[in-house]
Formats: C-alpha cells, sequence, structure tokens
C-alpha cells in the first residue's frame, strides 16, 4: 500500500537524518508573494520538540541513505548493514507542502547520502528546491546541504532556492579527518563553502545598487563539528569555529555530542555516554563569542586548552581576571556589563536603560533578574554594601559553587553520585 | 477634582477599556478601579459607574497613546491586557496616568513596579502567542477547509491572526478558541472573527475530515518518533517546552483534537 511504503521510507531517511543537529528556522525574512503558499519568520519558530528536548521546525530528511563513502563515525557509511532507501523528488515535495499546510513545520531541511557521485547528488537536491519554489509557489524555509566536491554551478543555483546551505565538516582536525574518513578531502568541504560565501558577497553588493536582487541564501551558512570522537580538545574546537566564522561569514557552527553507533576502535564504544555537558560549555562558548564580545584566545589558550566542566566559561573568564573587578553597573560601559558573572545580555540592555531613570541598587538589580549569588562578587551599585573582602579567584569559585543549584551537579560533585539515565 | 472612590465597570474588551480611560480623564477621577463587568461586586465605599463603550471616545485615547508611545511600546500595553489578569487595568492606568503628565519617556525605566509587572505580563502573552504560532495544527475538512482547536492560556487570537493570513495565503482557514469560544476564519481575502455552535456528533469523529488527514497525522508521528535521539533523552527539557496542557493538540504525542 502506498501508504505504508511512504511510512517505510521516512521513518529510514528521518532517523537518519537526526544526527545533522541544525534544525533554525530563523534568519530568512522572505515574504509570501501573489497568493502563494507560506513565509519565513526572522526568529524562526519551534514547532514541537523531541524527547531529547531539541526543536523540530523543519521536515529534516535525508533524499537518500545510500552512499558511496565510508566515515567511521557516520550511520549510513557504506560498510554498515542498514535499510537503505530513497525519495522520490515529488514525494518529497509532496510530504513537505502537506506537512507545511497543516503547520506542522516552517520548512524543508534535505540532506543526501552521496549516490553515485557528488554532482548527481547534488542535483536532486536542487531539483527538490527548484519544484518546491517555482511550481508549487512554496515561500517557507529550505535548508540544503552543500554536498561536499558539489561543482561550482551548482552551489550558484542551490543558493537562489534555498534560506541556508551547511555543509558539515565534523571532524574538527585535517588529522582526525584522515584517520576516520580516509576517503574524503578537507577541500571538498572547503570548495561550496567557499562557492557560497562569494556569491552571498556578491548579492549582497548588487542589492545596494539594484533594487531588484534576488534573494540569495538569506539565512547564510552553518556547519557542524562532532564533540567527542576524535580526541580533540576545547581549544582546537573553538579555534575551528573561529576560523569558520571569521573566513567564510558563518551564520552559526553547531556542536554534537558523538553518539555512538559502532564498535569501531577508531571511535569510542558503544555505550560511551554523549558528553553532553561538555556540549554545553561549548554552545556557551560559542556565544560569548559571538554576543558578548570575548575573543576566542581569552577564554581558551596554551595555558588554559579546555573548558571548565564544573563553572560556565565566562566565570571561568572571571576569577582568572580577578583585576577587572568590580565594576560599577551605574557607569560602566556595554561591553564591560557584558563580562560579567550572572548577567545575560538581556539583563545588561535593562540596566542601561533602567539607569538612565534612577541608580540601581541591589533590591533593583535582583528585580531585574540579575543571578545574584553570582554576580555579587563581581559588582558594586547605589549601595554602601559590597564585596569588601580581597577574594582570590579560587575562593570565589568556591563560594559560588557551595551555594549554586546547578542542574550538572551531579557530573562533577566529587562526592560519589548514581548517575541517572 | 473628584476625590470620591469611583468603580467604573465595562464589557471586558480592549475598546471598553480605553472609554473607561477617557472617562476617568474627562472627569478628573483621581481614585479610581477599573473592573470587567463579570468580576464587579457592589462595595459601599464606592461609586458604581457602568461605562458604555464608545468607538470614538476609545478611538481619541489610541491616538493620544501612540502619538506618546513608540509603536512596539504600545503594542506592549495591549499584549498585557490580553493577559485579562486582575491587576492589569490597576498597572495600565498607573501607566496610562504617568505617560500623560510626565514629561521624559520612561518605558525603560524598568526598576519602577509598574513598568516592571507590565512588561512582564506582556511577555508572558507574547510567549504564549509564539506558542499558538508553533502548535496551531489545521486538520483539513472534507469541503476544503483547514480547522484548528485552540485553548491559549491568554486571549492571544488577536496576536496571531496576522500572521497565519500571511503564510497561509491561498488556503481556506479556521483557528478555534475553545476556551473563550471564538474564532477567526480566513476566507482567501480577509480575517472575520466567527463564533461556532458544535452539535452532539464528537469534533473528533472522522466524518469531517478528508480522507488523507489521518494518513497526514500518521506521517507526522512517524517522523516526529523517528527524529527523537533516545541516547540523548531529557523529559525535564522536553515537558519545559511543552507542558502537558498542549499535548491535546499535538497529533505527535497522542492528542489530535
Amino acid at each position: 500500500m502506498a501508504l505504508e511504503r511512504i511510512r517505510e521510507k521516512l521513518t529510514i531517511l528521518a532517523d537518519a537524518a537526526k544526527y545533522d543537529v541544525s534544525c533554525a528556522s530563523s534568519g530568512s525574512d522572505r515574504t509570501n508573494t501573489g497568493k502563494g503558499l507560506g513565509n519565513a519568520k526572522q526568529m524562526g519558530i519551534c514547532h514541537s520538540y523531541t524527547e531529547d528536548g531539541r526543536c523540530v521546525s523543519l521536515l529534516k530528511i535525508l533524499l537518500t541513505n545510500f552512499c558511496i563513502f565510508d566515515c567511521a563515525y557516520c550511520v549510513t557509511r557504506k560498510s554498515n548493514d542498514i535499510k537503505r532507501a530513497a525519495f522520490q523528488v515529488k514525494e518529497v515535495v509532496e510530504l513537505t507542502i502537506n506537512f507545511y499546510r497543516r503547520n506542522y513545520i516552517e520548512g524543508l531541511f534535505l540532506s543526501s547520502g552521496i549516490f553515485k557521485d557528488p554532482d548527481y547528488t547534488m542535483e536532486r537536491l536542487v531539483a527538490v528546491a527548484r519544484k518546491l519554489r517555482t511550481e508549487e509557489n512554496f515561500h517557507g524555509y529550505i535548508h540544503l546541504k552543500s554536498i561536499p566536491g558539489a561543482s561550482d554551478e551548482l552551489m550558484r543555483e542551490a543558493g537562489l532556492y534555498a534560506d541556508r546551505l551547511s555543509v558539515n565538516i565534523e571532524i574538527p582536525t585535517k588529522e582526525g579527518l584522515k584517520r576516520l574518513a580516509p576517503d574524503k578531502d578537507h577541500k571538498d568541504f572547503i570548495k561550496p563553502m567557499r562557492k557560497v560565501k562569494n556569491e552571498i558577497l556578491q548579492y549582497q553588493s548588487e542589492k545596494k545598487v539594484i533594487r531588484k536582487v534576488p534573494k540569495y541564501a538569506p539565512a547564510g551558512q552553518s556547519t557542524q563539528m562532532i564533540i567527542g570522537a576524535s580526541g580533540e580538545t576545547d581549544q582546537q574546537i573553538m579555534y575551528t569555529s573561529q576560523f569558520f566564522y571569521e573566513k567564510f561569514n558563518m551564520k552559526r557552527v553547531y556542536y554534537s555530542g558523538y553518539i555512538p553507533i559502532s564498535n569501531d576502535n577508531r571511535l569510542p564504544a558503544l555505550g560511551t555516554a554523549v558528553p553532553m555537558l561538555r556540549e554545553n560549555r561549548l554552545y556557551q562558548t560559542d556565544w560569548l563569542l559571538r554576543f558578548y564580545g570575548f575573543g576566542v584566545t581569552e577564554l581558551l589558550n596554551a595555558d588554559h586548552p579546555n573548558l571548565d566542566i564544573d563553572i560556565d566559561p565566562k566565570l571561568s573568564w572571571a576569577i582568572r581576571n580577578m583585576q577587572v573587578f568590580p565594576i560599577d553597573v551605574n557607569h560602566a560601559e556595554k561591553e564591560l556589563l557584558a563580562r560579567i558573572p550572572g548577567i545575560g545580555m538581556q539583563s545588561v540592555h535593562k540596566i542601561i536603560a533602567a539607569r538612565r531613570h534612577r541608580r540601581l541598587g541591589w533590591l533593583h538589580l535582583k528585580k531585574l533578574g540579575i543571578a545574584m549569588n553570582r554576580a555579587q562578587y563581581f559588582i558594586t551599585c547605589a549601595s554602601k554594601e559590597f564585596e569588601k573582602r580581597d577574594l582570590t579567584g579560587e575562593q570565589v569559585k568556591r563560594m559560588i559553587l557551595q551555594t549554586s543549584q546547578s542542574k550538572y551537579r551531579k557530573f562533577y560533585n566529587q562526592q560519589l553520585q548514581l548517575f541517572d539515565a | 477634582m473628584n476625590t470620591n472612590h469611583h468603580t467604573l465597570t465595562y464589557d471586558e474588551s480592549f475598546e471598553g477599556f480605553l472609554t473607561c480611560i477617557f472617562y476617568l480623564f474627562e472627569r478628573k477621577l483621581e481614585r479610581v478601579d477599573v473592573v470587567k463587568k463579570s468580576l464587579f461586586h457592589q462595595n459601599m465605599f464606592s461609586t458604581h459607574l457602568e461605562v458604555l463603550t464608545d468607538r470614538v471616545q476609545a478611538e481619541r485615547v489610541c491616538r493620544g497613546l501612540k502619538k506618546r508611545l513608540p509603536k512596539n511600546e504600545y503594542k506592549r500595553l495591549y499584549a498585557a491586557f490580553l493577559s485579562e489578569q486582575t491587576e492589569v487595568e490597576r498597572l495600565l492606568v498607573a501607566y496610562i496616568r504617568r505617560l500623560f503628565t510626565s514629561k521624559r519617556s520612561f518605558a525603560g525605566d524598568y526598576a519602577d513596579d509598574t513598568v516592571l509587572q507590565l512588561t512582564q505580563l506582556a511577555r508572558k502573552v507574547g510567549r504564549e502567542a509564539h506558542r499558538m504560532e508553533a502548535f496551531v495544527r489545521f486538520k483539513l475538512t472534507k469541503d476544503g477547509l483547514y480547522y484548528a482547536n485552540i485553548e491559549p492560556d491568554f486571549d492571544v487570537l488577536p496576536l496571531v491572526g496576522q500572521h497565519f493570513k500571511d503564510r497561509y495565503a491561498d488556503q481556506r482557514w479556521l483557528i478555534y478558541d475553545l476556551k473563550r469560544k471564538y474564532g477567526i476564519y480566513y476566507d482567501l481575502q480577509s480575517l472575520e472573527p466567527v463564533t461556532l455552535t458544535f452539535s452532539n456528533a464528537s469534533s473528533q469523529s472522522d466524518v469531517w475530515f478528508d480522507e488523507s488527514e489521518q494518513a497526514f497525522q500518521t506521517l507526522w508521528k512517524d517522523y516526529f518518533d523517528s527524529t527523537n535521539i533516545k541516547a540523548r533523552k531529557n523529559r525535564r527539557l522536553h515537558l519545559q517546552h511543552v507542558p502537558k496542557r498542549y499535548w491535546r493538540y499535538l497529533s505527535e504525542k497522542g492528542g489530535g483534537m
């Protein structure tokens, strides 16, 4: 029966796509034109959430899980004995349109195993996007994978239909890639990234002169790195991130804790815990780079090549740089306020807006939602009370940990704890 | 200047509320409570006045507010009003009094209790509206209408109609608030408020829906189950994002109303 066959394909090809954690549907403000179907919201919408807590905003599937490569960390590698399936272009289009009309999704996220060769595969992906945009008049979000090694001409066309393009480098270091995916060349990842970056720049500069320039990949590019598969340090990971943000104008880098899927001795064995806390700390560091004005060398360097597990990276930086504190919240500039542990960017803006009307004291700050148990050691305000003891960074850290209620406590608590599932 | 205490009641609409504002400024009432008609209790220390909604007066107040407030600030006041919380009228009256009498803009004065509470209410309503944009699940009926039920915490229908109109410009749809017993309907041209009466036949019966509807709900559940990574199970985070009170309307969580 036709429904049974589609159900089987969908189950196989959605399961295979879930390791690509990018789920964003934001960054594009594509509007509906001429009574077409759909639009894209600048902030994105998460229509549901899986039981692992991640958002579901797109129909994320592989076009096929046949693949000619044999990367050790990938569940669809050539040598893995699993059920293989492939969608037809029109099946993908029909699923997307029907899910979209029911408000299940913001759009489509289409990836694929590499079937025959990169260009053959990329051409099929572009065909789906083209059909959605031109025949179905679809204005929702489309995220296409850039197949490593795909030709420039195909990448140029892909960006005209897609909102975001991404290619996952997966392994942060060249040596790691050689060890785990010997038949892949890191230059193949760079090629489509560079082409898309240059096309985006070109369309953006044309738009300044000519109004009616078509949108080209408005949500930019992203990439993903697997954490914990190749024995890399946090410094190696974040320096790689910084490289991609700087040289390729990446919009996002995603970090995905390695989920063991085989008993290959090059990788952590089946049953090894997923490094979720480390992944969380890396995301916090990524945020500090992009929104808080930190430089990557301030947070990770030869003296400090790995992030602290028991405290967040901003607090970690603060206790190693006590000479910067205390900061007066009523007079400090935005960049300094952002460096105070316990004060997030939203609170920074609130402080700056509120202090125009009155000088802020402890009670005001507490009402604004600042995490007092951390911030109190690092600030002064309109009050005679403040931290007067000359505390070292380590002393402050110990005092904060004693009074805090981190949900990750069981992972770093020195006393014996039984791990929850 | 009238120093008696007055209680003004209104018909629970935003226009009604603005008419009350007009009234209390016109009569220069110092001590006033504005209360929804249905929540009013007779009080011997206060003169009760039922204010009839007046379009023209409400418009004047509205224009006065918009002149003194940036657009998003005005929207925030409206969103706070839609929270239907009992203290919101008192907060809005205090805020509007300050707005019409003070020289300086005070929108950013988050250390002030009134501003802070209104901001928090507006944020709660905004989040619920965003959740509705996410959790509305349309079902295709036999006559080509895409229909959805919702039961939001706050009255967010006025805030989400435009979004669905822009997005689903080429399909007829209807979103119905079961709690507040009204909905909005899009007929390919414009948005209309509607009320429905339900017959005894269950609204879940397959009789009403297109034959493909069940198939797509099944496929959606298949997709939802397949995309989950069991090794990263985090029930607490999951419930934080999708509180149980929304599960009735999400077919992937076993609902499908």
